[in-house]
């Protein structure tokens, strides 16, 4: 009764084998690193991606929909299903919100998961991206990524010094709901010596409040940046149509500045493309006023 | 107090609450100067208030509309308020007892989360949605209602329980297919007047007027409703049409409310009550008085909603109903003593 075992056992050393040959695309990567990662958090799908580890994720959220080759999927992250998610057989899972019973959920059925909340500065988003290389056999990588975003948004930061600081309103919704600068977002802004409007408006130190227009009014912002063009179809049209605020200086020289609502809500590699927009305009701004 | 006193000092309260909540803002304006301004549009006056381009915007396209906004949709809410209690002779009956805030809710909800890109359009999409949401609540908790058979209040008020709670689950439904809506659904759910102008006060004029004509002419026929619907049908009163054109009407008044300034909680309850405590049950007064009154009371409301934490806002619906549910509760004790 032993012998025929011997086949057996060669077979699946050959599909072993086989199956390792396969991996030869993700380098440096070990039998133990995970090859079936479920991303819930569409900053996280992009941080993945950039650092080589696109080809270990099977399934992404709903909302992950940066870059195009991510495995979109209808996946919830704010509602998560934990059987949908375990459907995917995933061997990882990345969150950073969890609204009640995910990593609970997962827990219970031993699938490891990993949680990167919101990044409250920029050294934050730094150590998400070197966790996500160390979990991922990409540890390299990721390190020369943040490396070379610090390099490049110092480099933006260090050209767009104005002398006086522009002053900005970044806005949420149409609500007039906006970030102050200690937000992640407000700290961007903070890099180009740019002075936050909504500053004075956080009482209750959540760094998100809700301006009244009276006050945007007076304060009139040289530049104001638009995070609900997707969202909520907010563009420098609609801003010019609201009543007052085509006397503001930014409606009237051009300063509305429609960006991508996700590209301004993620705390990942693209940040630097939203440095880059947001110092263009900042010299567009400083030409129009000297 | 005699009649005309009580309506004298309603009028009174309305334009103390007008007059403060126009001076006072995130922005200070010299009270002098706002003056000076707003006599210079009369006809005949010319006057040199002193204000910048900018602080004429603030007053004019910003503080104004909003405070007239804010009386109209206080007026409505509490009219229809007064007039859902006194037909259903209930007095936890509100604006959004038969399905509107459902409704117009579900309506808001498709038009962010479906709609097609409005802002070329004349008008907005939500508001409309809104409206007609409401409408269709209303509509469906009368049809529901009546075709039980039986004509009681209760069957109506169930019906209007049932419709709102299926409305509710679809427009569940709808957020969570739609999660990037959430935000903007929550933020109107709220209710606001943060972004009100001209345009939402002329949206929302001749609805009122239609509403207020039509109540007002029937505030005596509501009094005899309070004997029963048979008693009034050997007065001469036929209870069910009386109740329809009076719902109706309560009905246009709380659409046209919701459709500018989203939910709004409490105003509907506690100022027809306080009223009823000051001058009585009858509405030949209650139902004026709940107009100058339901104005004056969100005026204020939103004065402090705009001050208080300025220059940001609170969200008006907090203020209602901070002051509200203690208030409710308190008629609540009151109602139960006396009964």
């Amino acid at each position: 009764m032993r012998r025929p075992l011997l086949p057996l056992l060669a077979l699946v050393l050959a599909l072993v084998a086989g199956a390792c040959g396969q991996d030869g695309t993700t380098t440096g990567a070990a039998a133990s690193e995970p090859k079936r990662i479920v991303s819930l958090s569409p900053t996280a799908t992009e941080m993945l991606f950039a650092i080589g580890a696109g080809d270990q994720v099977v399934a992404v959220d709903s909302n992950s929909n940066y870059p195009a080759e991510a495995p979109k999927t209808d996946l919830s992250a704010y509602q998560p299903n934990i059987e949908a998610i375990a459907g995917y057989k995933p061997d990882l899972v990345v969150y950073s919100d969890d609204p009640g019973e995910l990593k609970a959920g997962l827990d219970k059925l031993s699938i490891p998961v990993l949680h990167q909340p919101a990044a409250t500065d920029l050294d934050d988003s730094y150590a998400q991206l070197g966790q996500l290389g160390q979990a991922t056999g990409h540890a390299d990588e990721a390190g020369q990524l943040a490396a070379t975003m610090r390099a490049e948004i110092d480099k933006i930061a260090a050209a767009a010094r104005p002398e006086r600081p522009l002053t900005y309103y970044h806005e949420l919704d149409k609500n007039l709901y906006t970030a102050t600068s200690k937000t992640f977002i407000g700290q961007l802004y903070d890099q180009l010596g740019m002075k936050n409007i909504a500053d004075a408006a956080d009482k209750d130190g959540s760094g998100y409040p809700q301006l009244s227009a009276e006050y945007v009014i007076k304060a009139d912002p040289d530049l104001i940046f638009l995070a609900d063009t997707k969202c909520c179809g907010q563009s420098a049209r609609t801003v010019a149509a609201r009543d007052g605020w085509n006397e503001l200086t930014a409606v009237r020289t051009g300063g509305v500045v429609e960006l991508d609502d996700d590209v301004a809500s993620r705390w990942g590699p693209r940040v630097v493309d939203f440095l880059k927009t947001v110092a263009a305009k900042v010299q567009t701004a400083e030409a129009v006023r000297s | 107090m005699t009649r005309g006193g009580l309506l004298g000092a309603g009028c009174a309260a309305l334009a103390g609450a007008a007059l403060a909540a126009v001076l006072a803002g995130p922005v200070r304006l010299a009270p002098g100067a706002v003056l000076l301004e707003l006599a210079g549009r009369l006809p005949f006056v010319d006057t040199h208030s002193g204000l910048t381009s900018q602080e004429v915007a603030i007053l004019w396209q910003l503080r104004l509309p909003r405070v007239v906004l804010g009386g109209l949709v206080g007026a409505m809410l509490a009219l229809a308020g007064a007039a859902y209690q006194g037909v259903f002779r209930n007095p936890l009956a509100d604006p959004y007892l038969l399905g509107a805030a459902a409704g117009a809710g579900l309506g808001a909800t498709l038009a962010i989360a479906y709609g097609p890109d409005t802002s070329g359009w004349p008008v907005d999409l939500l508001p409309l949605a809104a409206f007609a949401g409401a409408i269709t609540g209303v509509v469906a908790a009368y049809a529901l209602g009546r075709s039980g058979g039986a004509r009681t209040t209760t069957t109506l008020i169930l019906a209007g329980v049932a419709v709102a709670a299926f409305l509710t689950a679809v427009q569940t439904y709808v957020q969570q297919q739609r999660a990037e809506t959430l935000r903007e659904v929550y933020g109107w759910i709220l209710g606001r007047l943060t972004t009100a102008g001209w345009r939402e006060v002329v949206l929302m004029v001749p609805y009122a007027l239609v509403s207020t004509v039509a109540i007002l002419l029937h505030r005596r026929l509501i009094d005899v409703l309070a004997v029963g619907d048979d008693e009034a049908a050997s007065l001469g009163v036929r209870a069910t049409r009386v109740r329809l054109v009076v719902v109706a009407a309560a009905t246009l008044a709380t659409a046209a409310a919701v459709a500018v300034s989203g939910l709004i909680g409490f105003v509907g309850i506690i100022v027809p009550h306080t009223i009823r405590l000051v001058a009585g049950p009858s509405h030949r007064l209650l139902v004026p008085l709940s107009l100058v009154g339901g104005a004056a009371f969100l005026i204020l409301a939103d004065l402090v909603a705009r001050t208080v934490m300025a220059p940001a806002e609170l969200p008006i619906g907090v203020i209602t109903a901070f002051f509200g549910a203690p208030f409710f509760a308190l008629v609540l004790r009151t109602a139960r003593q006396v009964a």
